[in-house]
């Protein structure tokens, strides 16, 4: 199949940017977009053009890496999918896409589709973690943790950090990122000592890299590549707001690393 | 080159509390004034990096990656393995130990596999108090299941995604320590140089991927935790960005490269579909649990597997293998499926392919069961092929996974270079010839966790180290060579792309030094290497220039440094003349077809030393010394 694409390019943060329309020609429908996307950019440095840059590693939807806009949808039409694993049996001859990156504050656009985000990673570091340092855990079985709450955390656990959510979002908000940290550690046994300060801390330091706030629209859950559900919001909410009532915590200071 | 293991002395089952006994301490007020760098982020290096923050050392933690959560331990699905005997099957840390060594063909170090048998309850431990959400029974208790190589059920997991999990607990105590300011994240970074002074790694030299600036970084060590080198073979299950460049740098600054020809083919991947294909993808290990694998008893045979009736089956592995079954080590189920690809047996368009069918299990324990288990693989094995593997048997096929050879390191983890350690799968040292499943991220978080942590300290006690500012003329050489390197490899300007040459070596390597290889097909590849990494240097076309954001010049650093590596390989394989674990010289196997080891003269490791200007590498032998788990011939029958 041929397929005509129009692609964000821009040079640099500061260089204003533009679409670019190419052509990809004799798609296989077997091949994954990444991989139309590879055989595109073959050519054009053959031409001596420069190569469309975006992000990219495993390929096999679980390090976060990729996810670019597709006709306005964060990581294409596939439910459940990140783009690395979005193949092109899903297009037919003759299909126009444009092809955007995420677009928010707090993620600055590197180059072409290729965008920074290490913002997600100073949330984590403000409290997205149970502090036991290396050596200091009891026997795992000590820990008894019920089976459901186990699955539940799990659910949670699963995002990939690729951002897709804030992209969705009309806010640019990471409340479903950030939910889903909180309700990993929350439902289990081992995260309870740090929750409230888990809550306080993460929401603020999300607030404060320029993520907007949850309105309740639900574009995130509907291109998250994991399927979290929006429970995890209600879940940081509820943490938040028990925790700012409730708690003589503040939250702990940004840090910018 | 003197190669000193450094393994304690007298019973094994001690050695490893001896030897921290012995080694000299920092006290804990001086910690912050030593400098360590940890080159990469998965299970090793973020382990390694915020278990020496919390011990208070001054740490740079670096990935190529835009965040230290993308490292390619991601990826990884089934498990790890632990002694914890929860089942109460009989497993033990002698169990695990013996299993290991058995499974790695008799070709790794024996103290160090102890270690790393008795470490692994540790290591579920600190993950299930960090968060890590494995998979719990009803009451609570954590879960476990059966993995290729063993007969008892030792291996805990979370879903398809441990190595996710794993490695956001690490990724989560990094982060921990980043925002406490133990250590200093420098993401979209690479390293491109080691810099040795007076003998001893002294520092690194990186680009940084976004900006183009080279940059130096000194340092009183220098941790590599920069995994394996699979993507020689182009198509691996490897991550796109996986890369040699760290550890052979370090190499060629004087770093003993060990046993680099042993690699791991991974039995159960989703076969080739295409030219364009850029990677492979694994289906983890743990569906051999409940899924058979046969292939049609005719060749030839072209039916849909549904019309294919039980009595014109060949369960291969059920037959060769009865006590095993399914659950041979990953060499062994490897070797079997090309056998009977080779025999024309093979099923999908391509002919290179085996089903693993699950229907028998769906029957038996009903598909919801199969859901919960493997449901996540289910779908990306659907996402991947357009196939219902609820309805139709998968197709599988092997493809390269593991890299058990890496820069040669003593008990201490310590490389031929004094003050560079290496850890995880960047080193040689726990696999042998052969890693077996849910092995990997028990042997990285060990080594991260637990060991570097001790010996690291141990050397910094024991070693004055000048002050050093990066001014210094070791760095500045090492600044200039890099940069000439991309000025030279940007003034190429030819008709080839980096993939292009990317894609000839990788066939190169999987069609002769892949599966299983021969004395003149090595030599072959030797030459055809040669030739390949000569039109590189002359025709490699790279986009852009030096500055910002530029993928094809990672790539073709990378790649240049593959072809390197790749001569090494072929010329390893070459010198070892026996078949052992997944070193298959098709000149040394019994007659039944299985790998035929020679311990009269290869038990040893092979640590090689480079050599300039193009001589010949030194071989180095370390050899193997075997006092509790005696060689025999491997059988799983």
């Amino acid at each position: 199949m041929n397929l005509t694409l129009h692609v964000w390019r821009q040079n640099s943060a500061s260089d204003k940017g533009r679409m670019v329309r190419y052509e990809a020609r004799d798609v296989n429908p077997d091949m994954s977009f990444l991989e139309m996307l590879d055989v595109v950019n073959e050519e054009l440095i053959l031409k001596g053009d420069n190569p469309i840059a975006f992000d990219h590693d495993c390929r096999e939807g679980v390090c976060g890496s990729c996810g670019f806009m597709i006709n306005g949808v964060a990581h294409g039409p596939s439910h459940g999918t990140a783009v690395c694993q979005l193949h092109m049996r899903h297009y037919k001859d003759g299909d126009v896409l444009f092809l955007e990156p995420w677009r928010a504050r707090a993620f600055p656009v590197v180059k072409d589709l290729y965008v920074d985000r290490k913002a997600l990673d100073r949330i984590i570091a403000a409290g997205g973690y149970i502090s036991v340092s290396t050596g200091s855990a009891p026997d795992g079985n000590a820990i008894l943790v019920p089976k459901d709450k186990s699955d539940r955390a799990m659910d949670a656990a699963a995002c990939i950090g690729c951002g897709a959510c804030v992209a969705a979002c009309p806010n640019a908000s990471a409340a479903l990122f950030t939910g889903a940290k909180i309700s990993h550690l929350g439902l289990l046994p081992q995260g309870q000592p740090e929750r409230r300060q888990r809550a306080l801390s993460m929401v603020a330091q999300a607030a404060a890299e320029g993520f907007g706030h949850c309105t309740n629209i639900g574009e995130c859950e509907a291109v998250c590549p994991k399927e979290i559900k929006l429970e995890v919001i209600a879940r940081m909410n509820r943490d938040f707001l028990k925790a700012s009532w409730t708690s003589r915590q503040k939250p702990l200071a940004g840090s910018d690393g | 080159m003197q190669l000193d293991s450094k393994v304690p002395s007298g019973p094994i089952e001690q050695a490893w509390d001896r030897a921290r006994f012995d080694m000299k301490l920092v006290n804990p007020a001086n910690k912050r004034k030593y400098s360590v760098i940890v080159v990469g982020s998965g299970l090793a290096g973020a382990s390694a990096a915020a278990t020496l923050a919390e011990l208070g050392y001054s740490v740079k933690c670096l990935c190529f990656q835009g965040s230290p959560r993308r490292a390619h331990s991601i990826a990884a699905q089934g498990g790890i393995n632990a002694a914890k005997n929860y089942q109460n099957d009989g497993d033990s840390v002698y169990r695990l130990f013996y299993d290991t060594v058995k499974g790695g063909d008799f070709r790794s170090r024996e103290a160090n596999v102890y270690r790393l048998a008795h470490i692994s309850t540790a290591i579920i431990d600190q993950c299930t108090a960090q968060g890590v959400p494995f998979a719990r029974e009803y009451g609570g208790t954590l879960s476990n299941r059966s993995f290729g190589g063993a007969q008892v059920s030792r291996t805990f997991y979370a879903r398809g995604q441990t190595g996710q999990q794993l490695l956001l607990g690490a990724y989560q105590a990094l982060e921990r320590q980043v925002h406490v300011g133990g250590v200093t994240m420098l993401a979209n970074t690479e390293m491109l140089d080691l810099v040795v002074i007076d003998g001893r790694a002294r520092g690194i030299v990186t680009r940084n991927l976004l900006t183009g600036t080279i940059e130096s970084h000194v340092a009183d060590a220098v941790v590599l935790a920069t995994g394996g080198y699979g993507n020689v073979y182009y198509l691996s299950t490897n991550a796109k960005g996986s890369n040699c460049t760290a550890i052979w740098r370090a190499h060629k600054k004087g770093a003993a490269f060990a046993n680099p020809c042993f690699t791991q083919i991974h039995p159960t991947c989703i076969p080739v579909s295409g030219d364009y294909q850029s990677k492979l993808t694994l289906m983890s290990e743990s569906l051999r649990n409940d899924g058979r694998i046969w292939v049609p008893i005719k060749a030839g045979d072209k039916r849909p597997p549904d019309q294919i009736p039980e009595s014109e089956r060949d369960y291969y592995l059920e037959r060769r293998y009865p006590s095993f079954g399914n659950l041979v080590p990953r060499d062994v189920a490897s070797r079997n499926a090309k056998a009977v690809c080779d025999d024309g047996r093979g099923v999908g368009e391509s002919g290179l392919g085996v089903y693993l069918d699950f229907a028998d299990s769906i029957h038996r324990l009903g598909r919801q069961a199969i859901v919960e288990r493997y449901g996540n693989l289910f779908e990306m094995y659907e996402r991947i092929t357009g196939e219902d593997p609820y309805k139709f048997p998968m197709r599988i096929y092997p493809a390269i996974h593991y890299t058990m050879g890496g820069l040669w390191v003593d008990y201490q983890l310590m490389s031929t270079i004094p003050g560079l350690f290496v850890i995880g799968e960047a080193n040689f040292s726990d696999h042998g010839a052969n890693r077996l499943g849910a092995s990997a991220l028990m042997q990285g978080l060990s080594d991260g966790y637990f060991v570097i942590p001790y010996t690291l300290g141990n050397y910094l006690a024991n070693t004055k180290l000048e002050k050093l500012e990066a001014t210094h003329g070791n760095f500045r050489a090492s600044e200039a060579a890099v940069t000439a390197m991309t000025e030279r490899l940007l003034a190429i300007n030819g008709n080839r792309t980096v993939a292009s040459f990317h894609r000839e070596l990788g066939k190169i390597m999987w069609d002769y030094c892949g599966m299983s290889r021969t004395a003149a097909g090595l030599e072959t590849a030797i030459q055809k290497i040669r030739r390949l990494k000569d039109e590189f240097w002359r025709n490699v076309k790279v986009a852009g220039g030096p500055e910002g954001l530029n993928q094809s010049l990672e790539s073709a650093g990378r790649l240049a440094d593959f072809f390197e590596l790749a001569e090494l390989m072929c010329i390893d394989a070459r010198d070892r003349n026996e078949s052992c674990g997944g070193h298959f010289r098709e000149e040394f196997q019994t007659p039944e077809g299985e790998a035929l080891r020679d311990d009269e003269h290869y038990s040893y490791v092979a640590a090689w030393e480079y050599a300039a200007n193009g001589a010949a590498p030194v071989l180095n032998r370390e050899p193997l010394e075997f006092r509790y788990v005696h060689p025999s011939q491997r059988s799983y029958k």
